[in-house]
């Protein structure tokens, strides 16, 4: 599995300096690893981190600590024109579609602005290869003289996909790319994805709040809380074998009508602790159900507890 | 060309007071042709004639007809204000953007010569200035010039901080756009409208404040008409020949009124807030 790796975060850690002194930690040593052709599913709640995370990757951050490697070299390092030769290589989509583009620009020059920055086609060729991208995220071809502002959410993000398929990417981060679409225009775009990634062996890593519908596409899970990476699992797994109390008790909250899910509802309640004060040990001891007295204390590290598997959980140490 | 009929039909107002302000830069450009002597000649003889036959606004105290140097006035005034405005709007805003897109020292750096101007009285860095380069029509703009733009760059910086950050800008740097093409093609038509409405509001403050130079003596020299200068000169004047300070005085007040009422219809005009 290791030779297919294109993209590697090791020891992520951004901080961001707040009032009085204080240090907001976003993220705090993640190590995740991506394979290609592969989809890497990033899940928790707001404020997690985990669009911090992303914008590291695409290079709109700097991390405080560690690094990024993209094929063996460092992508946080890079700067000017050589940051910019690496653009092409790693695409996002955002994800609010009526925020993500220039007012003022029709579809056709939205969607071929990467291009023309990169001088890969001529003004000549806008129209033809404008089209082409429309046609790939299948949407009609007359949408180029369109504004973003006169579609629907679903066509803007395919509009945004597209724009994210110019330069013909390896990888693709999706944040939370179908968070502010319709349920149902959500699976449509989700099988866009699929189909591109079978098609193309693009990677793509895609950030979500539904571990619902992360699950079902992402070959590996990563679940964040309070900045943490706190457990890591193949996507098929997540519904049977997620081991984290954290991770449960967002299943809990998710497959509701199935489960015995009164203890883990409960814990979900209270307020996870403001990343301006975080607390020693476990990042999640004030919310789980099983906290003992290490977890106040020493803070638990990801550890393998099976294939493909990491957790980071004292209780699980024993099992 | 529909859409471009429709925005003088829709904004009467607008339209009335650009014609207004067009028919006085015309009359500045015209000068020659509409005034009926040479500003500049003088008729002792005629010195302080009332208005009347021969010489509509009467004559100065070195008999030079009023009206033609009134009309005059327009090509001392008009191209220093615009050129002031213009050169404040350019330099203001250009700063603006840069310090509010890249921040870190480069802002700090601008606002902080901003914030110098700002504590600086205008009026008495221009005497200075006038005290070093001599007193002149270009000098009094540079003055002006050097104290007035934070106000652009001030501007500017604020509305780039409220875009920086938004999805689509993010999205032009991941799609691998020069930072040339995201400060002209992003930043500045988001700043702009904005920045042509504060522009075209002050042209009739700067105006009277390079009038006011003038006035004190620290603009025009003579023997220019300009109308400051000429307030000035026929100050002594004032009780028996009140025509000398009438006329420039109400020169003044039309150029800026019209002015500043074409700053306020553009705004109606450019509003965003108008547009569907």
């Amino acid at each position: 599995m290791s030779d297919k790796m294109i993209l590697t975060a090791e020891h992520i850690t951004k901080k961001f300096p707040a009032s009085g002194k204080r240090v907001l930690t976003a993220c705090d040593d993640i190590n995740l690893t991506l394979c290609q052709g592969e989809t890497l599913g990033i899940v928790g709640e707001s404020g997690c981190g985990k669009s911090t995370f992303v914008k590291m990757i695409v290079n709109i951050l700097k991390p405080t600590e560690g690094k990024i490697l993209y094929r063996g070299q460092d992508i946080t390092k890079l700067k000017g024109e050589k940051l910019r030769r690496l653009r092409p290589k790693i695409q996002m989509v955002f994800q609010d579609p009526s925020a993500a583009f220039h007012p003022k620009m029709k579809v056709m020059d939205i969607v071929t602005e990467p291009l023309m920055n990169f001088r890969l086609i001529k003004q000549s060729e806008k129209e033809e290869k404008a089209k082409e991208l429309l046609r790939m995220v299948e949407l009609p071809e007359d949408y180029i003289y369109r504004f973003p502002h006169s579609m629907s959410g679903g066509q803007r993000q395919r509009v945004g996909i597209a724009r994210a398929l110019a330069l013909e990417p390896e990888i693709i981060v999706c944040d939370e790319a179908t968070s502010a679409l319709d349920v149902s225009v959500q699976d449509r775009i989700i099988e866009l994805l699929v189909k591109l990634q079978k098609e193309k062996g693009i990677s793509f890593i895609f950030i979500c709040h539904d571990v619902a519908l992360v699950q079902s596409l992402a070959h590996q899970v990563a679940v964040m809380y309070l900045g943490n990476v706190v457990e890591i699992l193949p996507g098929k797994d997540v519904r049977t074998n997620a081991r984290h109390p954290y991770t449960k008790a967002l299943l809990g909250a998710i497959f509701s009508a199935r489960m015995d899910f009164t203890k883990e509802i409960k814990s979900i309640e209270s307020e996870a602790p403001s990343p301006l004060n975080v607390p020693a040990g476990c990042p999640f001891q004030n919310r789980c159900s099983q906290c003992m007295e290490i977890c106040k204390v020493k803070k638990p590290e990801l550890r393998k507890i099976g294939e493909g598997h990491q957790a980071a959980c004292h209780k699980l140490k024993s099992l | 060309m529909k859409k471009k009929q429709n925005i003088f039909v829709k904004n009467k107002k607008f339209t009335v007071y650009l014609i207004l302000a067009l028919a006085i830069i015309l009359v500045a450009v015209l000068a020659p042709q509409i005034a009926p002597y040479d500003p500049s000649e003088s008729v002792l003889t005629d010195a302080l004639k009332a208005p009347g036959e021969g010489h509509l606004f009467g004559t100065d105290k070195l008999g030079r007809d009023l009206f033609s140097r009134v009309i005059y006035g327009t090509r001392a005034s008009l191209p220093a204000t615009f050129a002031l405005v213009g050169s404040i709007f350019l330099v203001g805003s250009a700063l603006g953007i840069i310090a509010g897109y890249f921040g870190g020292w480069i802002d700090a750096v601008i606002m902080r010569i901003a914030d110098m101007m700002v504590a600086f009285p205008g009026m008495v860095l221009a005497i200075a200035i006038a005290g070093i380069l001599g007193p002149s029509i270009t000098n009094a703009v540079i003055a002006i010039g050097l104290v007035s733009w934070t106000k652009y760059a001030r501007m500017a910086r604020s509305l780039v901080l409220k875009i920086k950050h938004d999805d689509y800008i993010e999205a032009a740097r991941v799609t691998g756009s020069k930072t040339g093409h995201i400060l002209t093609r992003y930043l500045l038509p988001t700043v702009v409208p904005t920045l042509i409405i504060t522009a075209s509001t002050d042209i009739g403050g700067m105006m009277l404040e390079l009038a006011g130079l003038s006035f004190l003596g620290f603009g025009a020299r003579p023997p220019i008409p300009e109308w400051g200068l000429m307030l000035s000169e026929g100050r002594s004047y004032m009780q028996n020949a009140p025509w000398v300070m009438i006329f420039p005085g109400l020169a003044i007040l039309i150029v800026v009124t019209v002015f500043n009422l074409l700053g306020d219809s553009l705004r109606d005009v450019l509003d965003p807030r108008d547009e569907e």
